[in-house]
């Protein structure tokens, strides 16, 4: 069954279009169905949380979405392209221009400091040292840790390091921010600030985020939401709103309080 | 944000980087030590060959003598008639070296004119025997009959007779530059000028000048016929010198060999074409012994040879398989480093890094690594070639005895059997020198050996799909 409760929405400011999306995996003699046809439009500037058990399939379709990968068949339009028959270099061009990744882990370079770590988002582009050092400096400080830019990720906190991501997926400023379990690492109080950051960003700049979680207080903040099951889309199982919405209800307290 | 990246990631790699850096160092290490080794036996090959040899000759070509041809014969020590008995007498011989044949002065025109001949001169080198004393006195009741035997043993009751001999050699005036001459140097006085062709002038060696107490401008005799020294020669130690040095024509002449010379000396324009020079007068002189350098480096026996084939043997292979060691060394810990980084590369790709500049990080971080080791072993091949000069003993050269006793050794004649009877000894120093030429190969080694490890990593981490990003596939 599908979830069709944002098909209210304009046609024309349709970001996404996926028809038929499966993606297969082979690994010897056995195939996994990471995605079994899925159905979706996702429009600009949606806050679109993806929900599902483990192995459901909702890193692949954030793959999908993030052109880290093509779909085995059926059509996924990104902006009028099917990115299913893009080339190798294509994808590339399209992953540096229009999306930014966060990741569970961080996936900071070890080596490079938190401004580095911005920076390399900007390689890509070719932009000059000069101006790339300012851009890097100026995102940082957007998530508040302007002070923390000479820093490597081993010296920083849980959720400095996915700020500094953050710093990095905003710093080009892409259409389309990607979030694979953000906040899985990250303790509570670090998860609700983290979230709160990606929220208020999303609100300020009106960019399209996506986010994977399983955790139904990030979901209940999100403006849509899809549950992914054996890699279909499926409707949120029967226990779900009621302890998403009294864990809501009990984090809100918490904060009036605080 | 290129070079900020392969030095932070080196850093934080550094023993790695240091174990692979170390490796390639040892491979080059040991191939700049080795073929400085090498080079410096090489050197001392070409020492003692020049020694014997002369500098610049590549071929000599001369012809072996037959049975009873050539050598001293008669010295007519035995009196005619009795009236000689008793009286004194002088003999002077001034003959061909033994065992050589001449051969006619216009075949060095011919070698001259063969392909790949540079240049050729011939010489002739003689012996001159003098013997001084007194016939034998009439013994016993053999009056009628001449002292029996031609040797002054056999004739035990005179008084002694004194046999003194010397080697001359006969020179080509007009090219100094090639032929017995080219490797002596005047030390005293001149040399011989173009026009002295017929001239009675000689050059003598340092050796013979001093045991006779000659010097320049002193007369020598040479078979009744005044020659006057004009310069005092030193040649290499161990080089099959004559005594004296004359101009071919009058040597020609002295030994009533005119137009013939024994021995030819032959240059070739380029070291490539010695094979079909020797070759080519082979095919000219089917008679002839023509012998080149490297049949003369081949019968060097003695610890350079030792040396030579050591560096040849040992070293060679020696070298190449530390490098090959330190060039899979280098690839394994660069691919398997390039593994441990999967995360990191997939989150450059789904960051828009194209899989060229991800190739490029990893080749440029092998390549730094590559230098560092190139530059250490280059240090490393230096203290190793220092070491080698430093102790190496001299090293000794042998020439003829191998001739002598080898199977199938010629029975003698030109250069050869010269030098088989001289079994000459040459001591050289070992050096190991380092050229410019040997650091760049070494660097360059170290250099091939950073690229192959990262164009290795690096088509690793091509391969990296930017989904591996994401480690989870759920």
């Amino acid at each position: 069954m599908t979830v069709t409760t944002m098909r209210t929405l304009e046609e024309d400011s349709m970001l996404y279009d996926l028809t038929g999306v499966t993606k297969r995996y082979t690994q010897g003699r056995k195939t996994i169905d990471a995605l079994a046809g899925i159905d979706l439009r996702i429009a600009e500037g949606e806050f679109l949380v993806i929900q599902g058990s483990t192995g459901s399939g909702k890193t692949t379709l954030l793959q999908m979405l993030g052109a880290l990968d093509r779909p085995t068949s059926g059509s996924l339009i990104y902006e009028g392209r099917d990115v299913a028959k893009l080339g190798e270099g294509d994808l590339t061009e399209l992953r540096s221009h229009s999306y930014g990744f966060v990741f569970q882990s961080f996936n900071l370079i070890p080596t490079l400091t938190a401004q580095e770590n911005v920076e390399t988002a900007l390689v890509p582009w070719h932009v000059g040292g000069e101006e790339r050092r300012r851009r890097a400096q100026e995102a940082l400080a957007g998530v508040s840790l302007a002070d923390r830019a000479r820093h490597i990720p081993s010296e920083l906190s849980g959720g400095e390091q996915q700020r500094v991501a953050i710093a990095r997926a905003l710093v080009r400023e892409p259409k389309v921010i990607l979030a694979d379990e953000p906040t899985g690492n990250l303790d509570e109080r670090t998860r609700d600030d983290i979230i709160g950051l990606l929220e208020e960003l999303w609100r300020e700049r009106g960019q399209t985020l996506i986010v994977v979680s399983h955790d139904t207080w990030v979901a209940g903040r999100a403006s849509r939401r899809i549950w992914l099951d054996a890699g279909k889309l499926d409707a949120p199982p029967a226990d779900d709103r009621p302890v998403e919405e009294a864990d809501t209800e009990t984090v809100r307290d918490a904060a009036l309080q605080v | 944000m290129f070079f900020t990246y392969i030095y932070r990631e080196l850093r934080r790699r550094h023993r790695q980087a240091l174990f692979t850096a170390l490796g390639l160092a040892v491979g080059v290490g040991l191939v700049v030590a080795v073929t400085a080794y090498a080079g410096g036996v090489s050197d001392a090959q070409n020492t003692v060959l020049h020694s014997l040899y002369g500098v610049g000759t590549d071929i000599t070509v001369s012809q072996t003598a037959k049975l009873g041809e050539g050598g001293p014969q008669s010295f007519g020590m035995q009196p005619s008639d009795d009236s000689q008995r008793g009286k004194k007498f002088k003999r002077d011989a001034i003959t061909a070296s033994p065992g050589q044949q001449s051969l006619a002065a216009s075949k060095v025109d011919t070698i001259t004119g063969l392909k790949g001949v540079d240049a050729a001169t011939g010489s002739l080198s003689l012996s001159s025997i003098h013997v001084e004393g007194k016939f034998a006195e009439m013994s016993g009741g053999s009056a009628a009959q001449p002292a029996a035997g031609a040797t002054p043993q056999a004739a035990p009751s005179q008084a002694p007779i004194n046999v003194s001999s010397f080697s001359i050699s006969g020179v080509d005036v007009t090219d100094l530059e090639l032929g017995p001459l080219s490797s002596g140097e005047v030390t005293t006085g001149r040399s011989f000028t173009s026009s002295e062709a017929n001239a009675k002038v000689a050059l003598v060696t340092k050796a013979y000048a001093k045991q006779n107490s000659l010097a320049v401008g002193d007369v020598k005799k040479i078979s009744g016929i005044k020659f006057e020294i004009v310069g005092i020669v030193t040649l290499p130690s161990g080089s099959t010198s004559s005594d004296l040095y004359i101009p071919l024509a009058r040597a020609q002449k002295l030994s009533d060999n005119k137009n013939k010379v024994n021995q030819i000396y032959v240059r070739a324009d380029s070291a490539e074409s010695i094979a079909a020079v020797k070759k080519e007068i082979k095919t000219t002189l089917p008679k002839a012994t023509v012998t080149t350098a490297q049949d003369l480096a081949d019968q060097v026996s003695g610890s350079l040879a030792s040396a030579s084939s050591l560096a040849d043997r040992l070293g060679k292979w020696l070298a190449i398989a530390a490098l090959v060691a330190a060039f899979l060394v280098a690839s394994l810990l660069t691919v398997s480093a390039v593994s441990r980084r999967v995360r990191e590369f997939g989150t450059l790709k789904a960051l828009g890094w194209k899989s060229r500049r991800i190739v490029g990080q990893v080749l440029g971080e092998s390549v730094v690594t590559g230098l560092a080791g190139g530059v250490i072993g280059v240090v490393l091949g230096i203290a190793g070639a220092r070491l080698i000069t430093a102790f190496s003993p001299d090293l000794k050269a042998t020439m003829g005895n191998a001739a002598q006793t080898g199977p199938g050794a010629s029975p003698g004649g030109g250069m050869m059997e010269a030098m088989g009877n001289a079994a000459q000894t040459v001591t050289v120093q070992l050096s190991a020198p380092i050229s410019l030429n040997l650091v760049l190969l070494a660097v360059g080694l170290a250099l091939a050996g950073g690229l192959l490890a990262g164009a290795l990593g690096g088509w690793r981490a091509s391969r990296l799909r930017p989904a591996d990003a994401l480690s989870r596939l759920d």
